[in-house]
C-alpha cells in the first residue's frame, strides 16, 4: 500500500538512496542556502546556470542552491580516508531551456580523496546501476578527456579553436569541424576520428589505438582501457558505450566522464565524471569524481494517468449525523478503499459512489 | 520507427525530396490535405510538419528523433542536439547590414533591430562593442529607415530586399544552410536506423556535390 503512495520519482530517490549506503557512501545533508561567492568564483562549474539571489539579514549576498558539488567540496575536510557521501537535493536554476527559474530533484554521490582506478570503476558501476533503478534499457556513454586535451595540445590552435573544437565534438558536428581546421590550417585527421569513435567499447578502444600516438594520449587510453576491463565483466557490459561527443561541462573535468540515457527520455537523466581540476582550484591537493541524477526529468517519462480520483465518495448533508457518515467511512477504509467524505460529488471521479443523503443508506 | 521533423514551407518540400532520393519515401505526403503527419511503415518513417523555428524544439525534447532545421534557428537557441549533416540547401547569410554609406564610428552604443537576439548579442560581445538589442518579429529593414536602429542583424539570401529599402550588407555573421539534426538520447537507441538514415543522406549530398 505504502508502495503505491510514493510517486515514481520519489521510489527512485529511495532505491537510488539504499544502493549509496550500501556501498558506504553517508548522507549529506545541507542547508538550502549558499553565500554567492562561490558561485561567482565558479562560474564555469555551473555552465551559465542563472541563480537565485537574496541578501540576508546581515546584508551578505546569499543565495539559493543551483548545485550540491561545490557546496560539498567546499566543506570538504583533509582526512586520510576517502569522502565518499550522496545527497537528495533541491537545487534552484534558471537554464536557457527554462522560462524562469525551476526547483529540480537531484540525487547524487561524490567521492573525494586520493583516487584510484576502483574509485573510477566503482564510481561507474554506481552510475550504471543508477540508471538500472530507472530501467532496464538504458545506456551509459564513458568517455576519456585526457585524449582530447592531449590531441589539443598537440594541435595547439589556441584558446578559442579549442572551443570550437569542444562545440563541434558535442554535436558530432564533421562538417563545421573540417571548415574550422581547414580555416586554421590545421589537420583535422585525429579530430575527425575522434567524433566517428563511439560503440561498444571493444570496438571503439580498436580505433582509439591507432590514433593516440603521444605519451600524453596513449596514457589517457590505457586508463580508458583499463576501466573498460573491468567494467566487461559486469552484467550491464552491453549497456556501456565510449562515444567522445562527451566533452564535459567547462574546464573542470579532465579525466573519465560519463552520460546516463533512458528509453522515452529525450535527454540524459545522469552525469558525472572526475573533477579533480576544481579541487585544486579550490586549492586542495586531491581528486574527486562524482554524478547526479536529474530526477525532475523522470516526471513525465512513461505518466501513468489514473482514471478515479478516489476509490469512493461518500456524499452527506446537514440530517446525517456524524456519527453514521464517521462508521461509514472507516468501514470503507477498512475494506481497503480510499474514501472521500462531501457534500456534492463535483468533478471527483470515483469507482463508487455512497449517497447519505435524505437519510438514504447507500 | 523514426520521427523526421520536417519544417513547413519551401524548404521543408525540397529537403523531403532529399529523403525521398535518400530511399525514404513516403509517398502519402504528397497527398493534397491538411494532415501533418505522414507514416510509411515499411522503410520505418513518420514524417510530420512543424513550423520551422520549432523543429529544434521538437528534437531536442525527443517528440522527434530528427529533424531538418536551418543553421540560423540553432545559432539562436543553442540546442542540445547532434548535428550530423549540412544539407547545402536553403543557403543564404546570417548579416549586419545598415543604410548605404553607414560607418560605425565606435562612439554610442549600437542601436541593433534584430529577430536574432542571441545570435545578434554574441557576435558584438566578441567584438566588445557596447549594443543595444531591439528585438522585433518581422519587416526588420525598416527599423534603420524610421531611425528605430543604426543597423540589423537579419538572414540575407540574395540581398534584393535590402537593397530595395536603401539598406547594403556591411558583414556576415555566418552562413547558414539546412542541417540535419538529431536527438542526442534517440541516437542511443536507435542507433543502426539513424546512422543508416544519415549514410544515405551523405552519400545522396556527395554525389549531389560532384553533379
Amino acid at each position: 500500500m505504502s508502495e503505491n503512495i510514493l510517486r515514481k520519482e520519489e521510489k527512485i530517490a529511495f532505491e537510488l538512496r539504499a544502493l549509496y549506503q550500501k556501498y558506504g557512501y553517508l548522507p549529506y545533508k545541507m542547508s538550502k542556502f549558499e553565500t554567492y561567492d562561490l558561485y561567482a568564483r565558479n562560474k564555469e562549474f555551473l555552465e551559465g546556470a542563472r541563480i537565485v539571489t537574496f541578501n540576508d539579514t546581515d546584508g551578505k549576498l546569499m543565495a539559493l542552491k543551483p548545485d550540491i558539488t561545490l557546496s560539498i567540496v567546499k566543506n570538504d575536510a583533509h582526512s586520510l580516508a576517502k569522502r565518499k557521501v550522496y545527497y537528495n537535493e533541491n537545487v534552484y536554476r534558471a537554464s536557457k531551456k527554462t522560462e524562469g527559474f525551476k526547483e529540480l530533484h537531484q540525487v547524487g554521490v561524490e567521492c573525494i580523496g586520493e583516487l584510484d582506478l576502483y574509485d573510477v570503476y566503482e564510481m561507474v558501476c554506481l552510475a550504471a546501476e543508477s540508471l538500472k533503478k530507472i530501467s532496464e534499457n538504458f545506456v551509459l556513454d564513458i568517455s576519456h578527456l585526457g585524449i582530447l586535451t592531449a590531441v589539443l595540445q598537440g594541435l595547439n590552435g589556441g584558446k578559442d579553436f579549442e572551443k570550437s573544437v569542444k562545440r563541434c565534438l558535442s554535436e558530432k558536428n564533421l562538417h563545421e569541424l573540417k571548415s574550422l581546421c581547414t580555416e586554421k590550417g590545421i589537420s583535422s585527421e585525429k579530430l575527425t576520428s575522434l567524433i566517428g569513435a563511439y560503440g561498444t567499447p571493444r570496438d571503439t578502444l580498436a580505433k582509439l589505438e591507432t590514433l593516440c600516438e603521444s605519451a600524453e594520449e596513449k596514457a589517457a587510453l590505457a586508463e580508458l582501457k583499463s576501466l573498460c576491463a573491468l567494467l566487461e565483466k559486469t552484467d550491464y557490459a552491453d549497456r556501456i558505450r565510449l562515444d567522445f561527443s562527451l566533452t564535459g561541462g567547462g574546464n573542470y573535468y579532465d579525466n573519465v566522464v560519463f552520460k546516463g540515457f533512458i528509453n522515452g527520455i529525450g535527454e540524459g537523466v545522469l552525469s558525472g565524471g572526475r573533477y579533480d581540476r576544481l579541487l585544486a582550484r579550490m586549492g586542495k591537493q586531491s581528486g574527486a569524481i562524482g554524478f547526479a541524477v536529474y530526477l525532475d526529468l523522470l516526471e513525465n517519462w512513461d505518466r501513468e494517468y489514473r482514471e478515479t480520483d478516489v476509490d469512493v465518495v461518500v456524499l452527506y448533508d446537514g440530517g446525517v449525523a456524524v456519527e453514521t457518515l464517521a462508521s461509514t467511512v472507516k468501514a470503507l477504509i477498512a475494506e481497503g478503499n480510499s474514501v472521500s467524505a462531501q457534500k456534492s460529488q463535483g468533478e471527483l471521479r470515483c469507482k463508487r459512489l455512497v449517497d447519505l443523503r435524505g437519510g438514504k443508506k447507500c | 520507427m523514426l520521427n523526421i521533423a520536417l519544417p513547413k514551407g519551401r524548404l521543408g518540400e525540397k529537403v523531403y525530396a532529399m529523403f525521398e532520393q535518400a530511399g525514404y519515401e513516403c509517398p502519402s505526403i504528397k497527398e493534397n490535405n491538411r494532415k501533418l503527419i505522414f507514416e510509411n511503415k515499411e522503410k520505418g518513417v513518420r514524417y510530420f510538419w512543424v513550423k520551422p523555428s520549432d523543429v529544434s524544439i521538437y528534437v531536442e525534447r525527443g517528440a522527434a528523433d530528427v529533424g531538418v532545421c536551418g543553421k540560423d534557428i540553432l545559432a539562436e537557441y543553442e540546442p542540445d542536439v547532434y548535428e550530423l549533416l549540412d544539407f547545402k540547401t536553403g543557403v543564404c547569410r546570417m548579416a549586419v547590414a545598415g543604410p548605404k554609406n553607414f560607418r560605425d564610428d565606435g562612439q554610442h552604443t549600437l542601436k541593433v533591430a534584430t529577430k536574432f537576439e542571441n545570435c545578434a548579442k554574441a557576435f558584438y560581445a566578441q567584438k566588445g562593442r557596447d549594443i543595444d538589442v531591439i528585438k522585433l518579429n518581422g519587416s526588420i529593414e525598416i527599423a534603420p529607415i524610421l531611425g528605430l536602429s543604426d543597423v540589423i542583424v537579419d538572414i540575407v539570401e540574395t540581398g534584393t530586399t535590402l537593397k530595395e529599402n536603401d539598406l547594403d550588407v556591411i558583414e556576415t555573421v555566418f552562413p547558414i544552410s539546412a542541417r540535419f539534426i538529431v536527438n542526442k538520447a534517440s541516437f542511443k537507441f536507435k542507433t543502426a536506423a539513424i546512422e543508416d538514415l544519415t549514410a544515405k543522406l551523405r552519400t545522396m549530398l556527395d554525389e549531389k556535390e560532384r553533379e
